[in-house]
Order: C-alpha cells, then sequence, then structure tokens
C-alpha cells in the first residue's frame, strides 16, 4: 500500500503529529528505529512546559512555545497525561544576573507570555523557602508547568493509533527514493514503506534522513545532559521549577518536582563524542550536585535512586527547522526540536499541518475522530470502595506486582495490550512505572517478563530490557 | 470489616515463627498475610545450605527451613490470605489490603509487621557509564536462576560482597559462568567469614578489597566494566582504573528493612537500622503493632529471625490478652565501637533476661563488650574477633535491670 503520509520518528514530535493527522482522512505510518516510541530526546528530558520567555522573539520558537503551551494542556486533559501547571522561577546571583533575568522579562513580554512578575530573593524564599539565601532577584513564570514527556509521548501515539495510525516499530530507515511521485523508505533490513509525503522528525539523525534525499542544508549537534532523580522523600524540596540564568549552552541545571513527586535535577550539557552517547560521566554528576545545590542547598543527594542522560538535538543556528524541502516536493523537516520543543509540541503539530496542506494534502476531518485517551492511571486514584468493585470485576486489578509503586496485574497487562503496547520491560515501566520505585525493578521483573511472555507469546530468553540485542537471559539453566 | 485476634503482615520466616508463637502463646485467631502464592518469602529462592544449625540443630537449605515452618503453620488453624498485598494500615489496627477478590479491610487486635527486607538497587550507586541489559541485583538473579529456571549470563562482575552476593558468585559458577571479580569498596566484606571461604575462595574468585565499579560499559547488553580502587574517602584511584570485559554485572550492595507500611502508619524509623524502634517485646511507639525479622534490622542469620519472631508473636498475644504493660523506659545507645544496638529501648519490671543485639562499626581482633548503665556494669562479653557482617548478642539478666540509673550503653574495647 502506499500511506498519504509517513512520519520518521516517534517521539514526542512525530507523536503528536501523527494524532494531529489522525483527525483527517488520510493514512499514516510512524517509523520507529527503536522498539518502542519515546527511546531519544523524549524519554529523558527535564518535563517542563516553559513559559516561553527564553526564546529570541521573531523566532519559530518563541511563536510556537508561547502558542504551544496552552494547547499541550488542552492536548494532556484530553489524552489523560497527568501535569502539574507549577510555575518556573529564573534565579539571579548578584547583580550581573539581575540584569540578565530582567531583561529575559522583557524577551518573555515581546513574546506574549503572560502573568510573569520580577520578585526579590526575600519575596521568593517567601515562596520557595530552601532557595538559596544568595539568590537576589527572581522572574515568577506562571504559566510555566511540569508533564511527563515520555507519558505524552505514548499517549499521544496511542491516541493516533486508536484512530487509524500505523506504527512500525524496529524501522530503521536506511535510504529513501522517491520514484513516481512517490518516497520508497528502506530500512537497514529491506523492508520498504511508500508515502506519499515523508515527515522527516528523527531528532538527533534528522540530518542523516535529510542527507538521503540529498537535502542537508543543516547538522545536528547531539548534546547530552546528565539528570540525578531523587527519592520522593525529596520531592517536596520546591514546588516550582528553580533555574539559573540560561547560558549559550541550555537552559542551566534546573531542580524541579516532577509529575509522579520525585525531584529531578540536571541537565549537564556536555560535547558529544556520538549521538549515541548515553554516558553518565563522574564530572557531570558532580556539575549536576555543584549547580543544583548551588539554587537549593538543602537537596539531599544521598537520595539518589537513579541517573540518566538524554541526548538534545540541537543546530548552529538555534531555530526550530520546520520546513517542506527546497529540493524535492512532500519531504517535510521537522528538525533541530530541542527546547523548547515539549512545550511546543501541539502547536509545531499544526504548524506542520499547515504546511502539508499547503503542499497539496486534502484535509478531510474523519466523523468519528476520538481525541481523548482513557486514563491509564485510573485505578489508582480510585477510593477503597471504588477498587474493590473495579476488582471485582477485573480481578487481575487485585495482584499486586510492584510493590514500590503499588501497580497491579491488570495495569501491565493493559500497558502490553493498550496502543502501543509496550513489548519489553522499559517499555511496562515506562507506561505504568513498575519498577521506577526504590527497588528500580528488583522485585517486579521476574513477573512483569512474565505477563510480556503470556501476552505477547515472546519466549523468556526473547524478552529485552529496551529492545533490539537488550535481551535480559542467556538461555535455561 | 474482617476481624482477627492477630494480624502478621508477611508469611516469610518471621511471620511464621511468630505466629506459631502467638498460637502457643494461647490466641487461636491469627491471620498471615502474604503476597505470594506460599509461604516462606525468600527463603523459597535460598536453595543454598546452611540454614537452621543453629535453631533447628540441622544443616537445611532455605526451601526446607521454610517448609519446617510452614508444615506446622498449616496443621494450625492459622488463616493465611495468599496473594495478599496490604496497603496501609492505622493507629486503631486497621489494616487495609488487596488481592483478586477485592479490597479487605481487617481490624487488628494486635499487628506484627514481617515484610523482610529488600536489596539497595543499582540506581542509588551512581555508577558512570551506560545503563544496558545484565545489571542485576543479586537477589533477582537468584530468583531468576533458582526459581525460573533461567541463566542470566556467562561472564560476571560483583559490585559488593553481601551474603546473597557471595551465594550467587558460587551459584553462577556452579552454573558454568565465570565471575571476574567481586569488588568490595569497604576494606573489609560484610559477608559472613563461612560464605567468602566456601563461596569465593573454594572456587578461586578474586575478592578486591577498597575497590568499586568507576564505569560501566555496554549500549543494549554490558559488555564490560571498569574497576578501580578507592582511597580512604572512597573516591576512586584514576590510575587503578583497569577494564573487565563481562556481561553481566551483579550488585550485592546492602539491604534495606522495607518499611514504607510502617512510616506511612506514622511510627518513627530508625536511622540506622532503617527500621522501626523497639522495646524488648519487639513492640513499636505504637500500642499493639510489634515488628520482627529483617524489617526491624537485618540478620546474619535466619535463625536469629525466627528466635526474635517468637518474642514479637509471644508478645503480640499478650498484648491482646491483657493489654499494653509498661515498666520504666530506658534507652539503649550504641557506645564506642557498635553501630546499633537493638532493642532500641527496655521496659523494666519484668522476670525475664533480655537479650541484646548489636552489630560493631568495623571489624576487630578480640574485644571486650561492655553493658552499663550509668557507671554499673549489666553485662559483658569477650569477643575473639568481631565483624560488621556478624550480630552479636549479650544477655542481661532480669535481676540486674532493677536499679537502672540512665540509658543503657554497649561499647567495645580493643583488647592485646
Amino acid at each position: 500500500m502506499i500511506y498519504d503520509i509517513a512520519i520518521v520518528g516517534g517521539g514526542v514530535t512525530g507523536a503528536m503529529l501523527a494524532r494531529e493527522l489522525s483527525r483527517y482522512e488520510l493514512s499514516v505510518c510512524v517509523l520507529e528505529k527503536e522498539s518502542d516510541v519515546a527511546m531519544g530526546a523524549s524519554k529523558a528530558n527535564s518535563g517542563i512546559v516553559h513559559g516561553g520567555f527564553d526564546p529570541e522573539p521573531d523566532t519559530l520558537k518563541a511563536e510556537l512555545n508561547v502558542k504551544g503551551v496552552k494547547l499541550l494542556y488542552e492536548a494532556a486533559d484530553m489524552l489523560n497525561v497527568p501535569y502539574i501547571n507549577n510555575g518556573s522561577m529564573v534565579c539571579a546571583f548578584g547583580s550581573e544576573q539581575e540584569a540578565a533575568v530582567e531583561e529575559l522579562y522583557e524577551r518573555g513580554i515581546v513574546n506574549g507570555v503572560d502573568e510573569m512578575r520580577l520578585l526579590s530573593g526575600d519575596e521568593a524564599r517567601e515562596i520557595e523557602p530552601f532557595l538559596s539565601e544568595k539568590i537576589t532577584k527572581v522572574l515568577l513564570v506562571p504559566t510555566a508547568g511540569i508533564i511527563c514527556p515520555y507519558e505524552l509521548t505514548v499517549a499521544a501515539l496511542g491516541n493516533a493509533m486508536d484512530n487509524g495510525v500505523v506504527l512500525e516499530r524496529d524501522f530503521e530507515v536506511a535510504a529513501i527514493e522517491k520514484i513516481d511521485g512517490v518516497f520508497n523508505v528502506t530500512d537497514s533490513v529491506g523492508k520498504v514503506i511508500k508515502a506519499k509525503y515523508l515527515i522527516n522528525s528523527a531528532g538527533c539523525y534528522a540530518d542523516k534522513i535529510a542527507e538521503m534525499i540529498d537535502d542537508k542544508f543543516y547538522d545536528i549537534i547531539a548534546r547530552p545532559g546528565e539528570y540525578l532523580l531523587l527519592d520522593k522523600a525529596e520531592g517536596g524540596r520546591v514546588s516550582h521549577t528553580i533555574f539559573q540564568v540560561p547560558s549559550s549552552e541550555g537552559k542551566g541545571i534546573l531542580v524541579s518536582p516532577t509529575v509522579d513527586g520525585n525531584l529531578l535535577t540536571g541537565p549537564t550539557a556536555r560535547v558529544a563524542e556520538s549521538r549515541d552517547s548515553k554516558e553518565i560521566t563522574p564530572e557531570g554528576v558532580k556539575t549536576v550536585i555543584n549547580l543544583a545545590s548551588k539554587s537549593v542547598p538543602s537537596v539531599q543527594f544521598s537520595r539518589v535512586i537513579t541517573s540518566f542522560t538524554g541526548v538534545r538535538s540541537s543546530t548552529k543556528t538555534g531555530d526550530f527547522i520546520i520546513e517542506e524541502s527546497k529540493k524535492t516536493a512532500g519531504f517535510i523537516h521537522v528538525s533541530a526540536i530541542d527546547s523548547p520543543g515539549l512545550s511546543s509540541c501541539v502547536a509545531i503539530a499544526k504548524y506542520t499541518v499547515d504546511i502539508l496542506k499547503n503542499a497539496g494534502v486534502t484535509l478531510t476531518e474523519k466523523q468519528n475522530w476520538d481525541g481523548c485517551r482513557a486514563d491509564p492511571h485510573a485505578f489508582r486514584k480510585m477510593s477503597d470502595e471504588q477498587k474493590d468493585a473495579f476488582i471485582k470485576r477485573n480481578p487481575s486489578y487485585g495482584k499486586v506486582v510492584c510493590r514500590c509503586e503499588t501497580v497491579s496485574e491488570g495495569e501491565i497487562i493493559d500497558a502490553i495490550r493498550r496502543n502501543p503496547g509496550a513489548r519489553d520491560v522499559d517499555g511496562v515501566k515506562r507506561r505504568t512505572r513498575s519498577g521506577m520505585g526504590r527497588c528500580q525493578g528488583g522485585f517486579c521483573m521476574p513477573y512483569v517478563m512474565k505477563l510480556i511472555s503470556q501476552e505477547t507469546g515472546t519466549p523468556y530468553e526473547e524478552i529485552t530490557k529496551k529492545g533490539k540485542d537488550s535481551k535480559l537471559l542467556i538461555g535455561r539453566i | 470489616m474482617i476481624k482477627h485476634d492477630i494480624v502478621i503482615i508477611g508469611g516469610g520466616p518471621a511471620g511464621m515463627a511468630a505466629a506459631i508463637s502467638a498460637y502457643k502463646a494461647g490466641v487461636t485467631d491469627i491471620a498471615i498475610i502474604e503476597r505470594d502464592a506460599k509461604l516462606g518469602g525468600i527463603l523459597n529462592q535460598c536453595i543454598h545450605n546452611g540454614f537452621g544449625l543453629h535453631k533447628l540443630g540441622q544443616e537445611l537449605t532455605g526451601p526446607e527451613y521454610a517448609e519446617a515452618y510452614s508444615r506446622e503453620v498449616e496443621k494450625l488453624p492459622i488463616k493465611v490470605y495468599y496473594e495478599t498485598m496490604v496497603t496501609g494500615f492505622d493507629k486503631n489496627r486497621i489494616v487495609t489490603a488487596q488481592n483478586r477478590g477485592g479490597i479487605l479491610k481487617i481490624k487488628a487486635g494486635a499487628i506484627v509487621l514481617a515484610m523482610g527486607c529488600r536489596e539497595r538497587s543499582g540506581g542509588a550507586l551512581n555508577i558512570c557509564g551506560t545503563r544496558p541489559a545484565g545489571i542485576y541485583s543479586a537477589g533477582t538473579a537468584q530468583k531468576l536462576i533458582n526459581c525460573m529456571g533461567y541463566m542470566v549470563g556467562r561472564k560476571v562482575v560483583l559490585l559488593g560482597s553481601g551474603d546473597i552476593g557471595l551465594i550467587m558468585a558460587r551459584r553462577m559458577s556452579l552454573e558454568g559462568a565465570k565471575v571476574e571479580a567481586v569488588c568490595e569498596i569497604m576494606p573489609y566484606s560484610g559477608g559472613l567469614t563461612r560464605n567468602i571461604v566456601q563461596c569465593l575462595d573454594d572456587y578461586g574468585i578474586p575478592l578486591y578489597l577498597s575497590h568499586t565499579v568507576a564505569e560501566i560499559h555496554g549500549k543494549e547488553r554490558v559488555t564490560g566494566v571498569t574497576i578501580a580502587k578507592v582511597d580512604d574517602k572512597r573516591q576512586v584511584i584514576e590510575e587503578s582504573k583497569r577494564y573487565v570485559e563481562c556481561d553481566t554485572l551483579l550488585l550485592s550492595v546492602g539491604l534495606i528493612p522495607e518499611n514504607e507500611l510502617t512510616g506511612s502508619a506514622g511510627i518513627e524509623i530508625d536511622a540506622i537500622t532503617s527500621g522501626p524502634r523497639v522495646d524488648q517485646n519487639r513492640q513499636t511507639e505504637m500500642d499493639g503493632v510489634f515488628a520482627c525479622g529483617n524489617v526491624l534490622h537485618v540478620h546474619d542469620l535466619v535463625d536469629y529471625v525466627s528466635d526474635e519472631a517468637e518474642i514479637a508473636g509471644t508478645a503480640a498475644a499478650e498484648f491482646v490478652k491483657n493489654g499494653r504493660r509498661d515498666g520504666a523506659v530506658f534507652n539503649t545507645v550504641a557506645g564506642e565501637g557498635v553501630r546499633y544496638v537493638l532493642p532500641q529501648s527496655i521496659s523494666v519490671g519484668g522476670t525475664d533476661d533480655i537479650s541484646l543485639f548489636m552489630r560493631v562499626s568495623k571489624p576487630y581482633g578480640k574485644v571486650r563488650l561492655t553493658v552499663k548503665s550509668g557507671d554499673e556494669v549489666l553485662a559483658s562479653a569477650v569477643k575473639l574477633k568481631v565483624a560488621p557482617g556478624e550480630m552479636e548478642k549479650i544477655v542481661l539478666k532480669a535481676n540486674k535491670l532493677n536499679n537502672l540509673s540512665g540509658d543503657i550503653t554497649v561499647a567495645l574495647e580493643e583488647l592485646q
């Protein structure tokens, strides 16, 4: 078959675009090189909905960030993805940085960010008592928020699939040819997908994809950032997302609660040796601890439960690249989506749909499109009486598999069955939180493997941690 | 609402021994709530021998030790709720649990906490490098190999020398894996001496003290680790870094009592033991709530878990029959060279001798352990060799407890 549209990359950009396109009478396919969605930057980033004061005025970033915040909250409501509109603070240490914070405030006004306020250090500490005494001025941005980026991606693509979008996993694009007006996209094992329009939202690999149609006018610079995630016992240390004054390397080390109640610190901004550079370095860990402690000195780093690295896909020019190829009609670049990409993702999707429309795609709205998705965490929010009634109808919800996060068998089976179904242990973890607690999967992992095997028919030996060759077992004893 | 005189949370060695002793003490309406489909807890995956020498006078495997108790539980009219997870309890001793049948609310006359402990995870260690498949806690590997029959790797490096780790080094060797190294960040092992001899020395597995895993390599599956010596501040010495090829990293870096339930019920957790504070009856600060086994403090031998659970079970039965009866309360204090003392307090006025359990803060040769209240020596004992991996016990005679003048301090002095 020939799809109307194929999207390369199942990150938050590709997923949200797929959902937006699923509104229309179009056949759409998402090509993802990993075994699950949200495996790149969408899996490991700060999870911040930025207010929009930071991007240079008159850039795509400024336009789509400010527009995108409200759209993102609306989409998250429909998709039942939890977010908290907790607001952010940008902190100045001394007079030089105070000037920078004031400039951000001015820029925010130009960009159209509402409700911002400048506070003195003491005023800020009344709201956030653990802020450093050395902070002298703070930009408060009430519209900012926090959201779980991989839950958002899973939900958006799941909703798109519920509305007819096809997901091709383990499809690593190796070659693209345009023959008689149709893109022939071949993967590394020779499988071919055909589509009339092709979207490049391949994240860190977007320039490689562009090169395949000879339109590589930008280089993606992969910049890893290391994070330390702390136990929920530290989750209440701050309620706002605490930034320092941004530099050329990024928005600096933040200290933020997460929607799940943990505390997140990071990211660093390293120069990467390769695009897959996901190592955690000793220097990175030290930098995170030193700089996070500068903003919030009382953070207890003995309570770190895990550390991880995310990789930003940046370019030299600094702005998003969202446009139709000037060389190959029907090929749309949606590239260089680094921060504030998450905040902008719905706005980016709508902007891209407009480009497709101008490029000749007919947009006929479906009669039966449903943009809502049932809450995967509905069970845990129920009262004991509601739970009791629910378990009596669905007994598997009574069996607790993950004791640290109290995740039931029913919730795990649901995560494997519903779009896009979890296929590996980390996929279950991202969807259900099973294995995300204090024991980090020590107890529940064997049982999760059992459920994956039972639901998907995969033999134990073939079950992976995160797809491909990340097998967990080597065979029978 | 369901009612039971005694509700025991956890059906491992502690829960089973507590149930049996409570029954023997005269309470017949006893329930055990167990999250697994059978009794025995973590013993079911400990298929090695070495259990029961002190308590049962014979050397058994973990499942055999568990069976010795589970058979007795099954003979008695003790109600066991299988595959049932307790999600909370409160000071009115209302226990909330869930299983495939729904949500259970149980009113308990007394509660015995026997949830055991869990392994410290790798996440907390902040090891640099990548996060591929092939990193397991020793207990998870033990479950996969012993209970499910699957092998986790061929070439193994072990970080930490806790007992489960040492046991697993031997187990992996027996299944044909090559254990390349055991790295212990401390200058001594936290495991039992007998396990170092029988699990490492006998198999020619090298133990590197003052060493750690500095970095993990591999994108999808572990391909190797960098091990390194550490200085006396436990910082990696750069020049000592060395690459070791392996496909598996096992972690045995400590056990943590599993007290989420206890904490959320509002019972204070001792910062050193990570368990609730208890008196000699193993009663927590909350009336009618007792604790025993590894939920209270991590034990070296299961035999002592059973001993402790008998104290808690008997005391819980006494509470059900007669309520709480306290005399004057004195705290116990860990003095020089001692990391912690359990119980944390003693309520005087009883007629029974009281055993104090303790762990020392580092290995010593010959020492004298002295228990004092004020200037009065209540008990003392000479030990030829002590180590943090092994619990020490000193018995206080009941008649010594009549005229205490203050805190009961246990301290250690080195002897020549």
